[in-house]
């Protein structure tokens, strides 16, 4: 099958910074597929060089089955949302979005109808008068929404999207996000550094570190069966737990990772415990409260629901968790 | 020890006499403070800027008796009459003439030039672009207009290079046009032409190289990933977004090319410019009245240049 996006070995160098290391990806035709890590993981140079914006300095990059190495931007198939929007500011929302269709002659009439289409899929309809200095933030990112949809790329690109919104309209905007790839049926591209945002979004994860891919897969997998202790750090937290830790525990000795929330607090007579610790840390979270428990000298993290019954700071615990909670990972690094 | 003790109230101690006191006045009393500051600058303004130009635009209103040579103070339009003869329109239409084509000329030249200092020049790139612009403003206007005088010159470098690439047909050539030409460049509309341009240069560089500085570059990306080629962005991206740049460039070398009285004196056919007419009239004829009226002819045209470049939207991405 053909690939929306293959990338293969391909490096990005900026004098001796490696911003890409040889990384190779593949994403299939109408996936919604996450890049996420921290800043300055790469995921955003690996955006740009698919969008063009930038060449690989080796390795080779094909959109739909053909090559791009040397193809310029504007003659991909390929947009881009951009982090800040990049609206242009000399024109109102109207002809921002009609933009591209401008560039390729379209009739006024037709192209504007095109527009007003696009800004009724973001739910902007009447606010093509505006200037982009206008709008707030949110509607400026559905502006540059409708704007990058309005000629139906092949590909989305969509560099931290969300990334300047406050929490509600941030959710809002995910679940519109969602459903608006289901309609189109474009592969869509998400540059995140939001470990909650790819898992609830996407299909399928890269996680970056260091210009390098560490894994990828499904949100589960990524979450569930994290391959380094990177991954598992960087995705929702988990307790990452040293070899020798591990080996008098299970008799095994490897890295291995513990979800906060598959751990279970008990009190510390309950002769079931697999482990016995100090709660050291507590913090209230609304639904949830997070406890840091000392294990002679090793932290650990539960999340436990909410209840009146916890225990306070000090007080000693019982630890209990699934074996099959306790997930071993491939590598160190 | 004693210090430490200080700071353990809630409200530290004025540590500087009548000026702590003052300072809280002030900041209890913001608009007092910007008052103050603002003053010199209103007197400035108000009284030796927009004052004398009052009196200025007041004196052309005022006409010369033909024979006694004196100042008639009575309100007349007789001067602005007199501004419409042909002799003295003919001064003023070859002035805007040679005005707007400068500007057209170092708008052109200048747009890549600051270009390049924009988007490409770093660190000591950068300084030297600033340096190379600046250093032409340092030297003195006269003798760089005296220079420009000798290159032009029928014994001229220029002449002189012509010469060696074989090319002296073509300045022949071009100095047999009519009005533009004439017996040599140094005294020909085309080496004032020259001379202009090479002066107020930096004048129109600086204010784009600023604008272009002001683009976004990830409005360069937005627009080539929406498919625009290079020429598309400039045009559609690039332009618009600079054009108050250029404007105010424009309305540099253009008023200072109206205003003039030097470079066509020393280069150029000794045909009148509105500077030579205003310096003339104003001194051995002694026509005030007429000087002034000459003076309001460029603000009238910036007026209605500016006008006309805000309703053309020059000023929408400001």
């Amino acid at each position: 099958m053909t690939q929306a996006v293959s990338l293969k070995q391909v490096s990005r160098h900026f004098g001796t910074v490696r911003a890409i290391d040889d990384v190779d990806l593949e994403v299939a035709p109408g996936e919604f597929f996450a890049m996420l890590g921290p800043s300055g993981s790469g995921k955003t140079t690996c955006l740009r060089l698919i969008a063009g914006f930038e060449q690989p300095s080796s390795g080779h990059i094909s959109i739909f089955g053909e090559a791009v190495e040397g193809v310029p931007p504007y003659r991909r198939n390929v947009n881009t949302v951009f982090q800040d929007y990049a609206l242009f500011p000399h024109m109102n929302v109207r002809d921002n979005v009609a933009f591209s269709l401008m560039l390729r002659k379209v009739e006024r009439a037709e192209r504007y109808r095109a527009a007003e289409a696009a800004l009724e899929m973001v739910r902007l309809s009447g606010y093509g008068d505006r200037r982009p200095g206008q709008l707030s933030g949110g509607q400026r990112q559905r502006v540059a929404l409708a704007r990058a949809i309005v000629n139906k790329p092949r590909v989305l690109l969509l560099d931290e999207p969300l990334g300047a919104l406050d929490l509600k309209l941030r959710e809002q905007m995910q679940e519109e996000l969602k459903a608006l790839q289901k309609q189109l049926g474009i592969t869509f591209i998400f540059v995140t550094h939001d470990q909650g945002e790819a898992l609830s979004m996407a299909d399928r994860v890269a996680v970056f570190n260091t210009g390098r891919i560490m894994q990828v897969g499904t949100p589960e997998d990524i979450y569930r069966r994290p391959k380094t202790r990177f991954v598992a750090d960087f995705v929702g937290s988990s307790n990452v737990l040293p070899p020798g830790f591990v080996e008098a525990l299970t008799g095994t000795r490897r890295w291995a990772s513990l979800r906060p929330e598959a751990v279970t607090v008990t009190r510390a007579a309950d002769a079931m415990a697999h482990l016995r610790g100090t709660i050291v840390a507590r913090s209230y979270m609304g639904s949830t409260t997070r406890l840091g428990i000392d294990l002679n000298g090793q932290r650990l993290t539960a999340v436990v629901a909410a209840s009146d019954e916890l225990p306070q700071e000090g007080d000693g615990v019982g630890l209990t968790f699934a074996s099959e909670a306790l997930h071993f990972m491939e590598s160190e690094a | 020890m004693t210090a430490l003790a200080d700071m353990s109230g809630a409200i530290m101690p004025n540590r500087r006499g009548w000026l702590g006191a003052l300072s809280d006045h002030f900041w209890r009393r913001p608009g007092l403070l910007i008052f103050l500051m603002l003053l010199p600058a209103i007197l400035w303004l108000g009284i030796v800027y927009l004052g004398s130009l009052l009196a200025l635009l007041i004196q052309s209103f005022f006409s010369i008796d033909e024979f006694s040579g004196l100042i008639n103070h009575e309100f007349t339009l007789k001067t602005y009459a007199e501004l419409l003869k042909p002799q003295n329109l003919d001064i003023i239409v070859r002035t805007v003439m040679m005005s707007a084509l400068v500007t057209i000329a170092s708008a052109i030249i200048a747009f890549p030039i600051a270009y390049m200092a924009a988007r490409y020049a770093r660190g000591k790139w950068k300084a030297l672009f600033y340096l190379s612009i600046m250093l032409p403003l340092w030297a003195s206007y006269l003798v760089k207009i005296y220079a420009w005088k000798l290159i032009l010159a029928k014994e001229g470098i220029l002449n002189w290079l012509f010469e060696q690439l074989h090319l002296t047909w073509l300045l022949e050539a071009w100095l047999a046009i009519p009005v533009i030409g004439g017996n040599s460049l140094s005294i020909s509309y085309t080496g004032t032409f020259l001379v202009f341009l090479y002066v107020w240069m930096p004048f129109m560089i600086l204010p784009i190289q600023a604008a272009i500085e002001r683009v976004p570059t990830n409005l360069l990306d937005a627009s080539a990933d929406l498919g625009a080629t290079p020429r598309q962005t400039f045009w559609k991206v690039i332009f618009p977004l600079t054009l108050p740049g250029v404007i105010a460039g424009s309305i540099f070398t253009f008023s200072l090319t109206l205003g003039d009285y030097i470079i066509p004196q020393i280069v150029g056919n000794s045909q009148f410019f509105i500077g030579q007419a205003v310096y003339s009239h104003q001194g051995t004829a002694g026509n005030i009245p007429l000087a002034a009226a000459f003076t309001v002819v460029p603000i009238v045209i910036m007026g209605i240049y500016l006008w006309l470049a805000k309703r053309a939207g020059a000023f929408n991405a400001l």
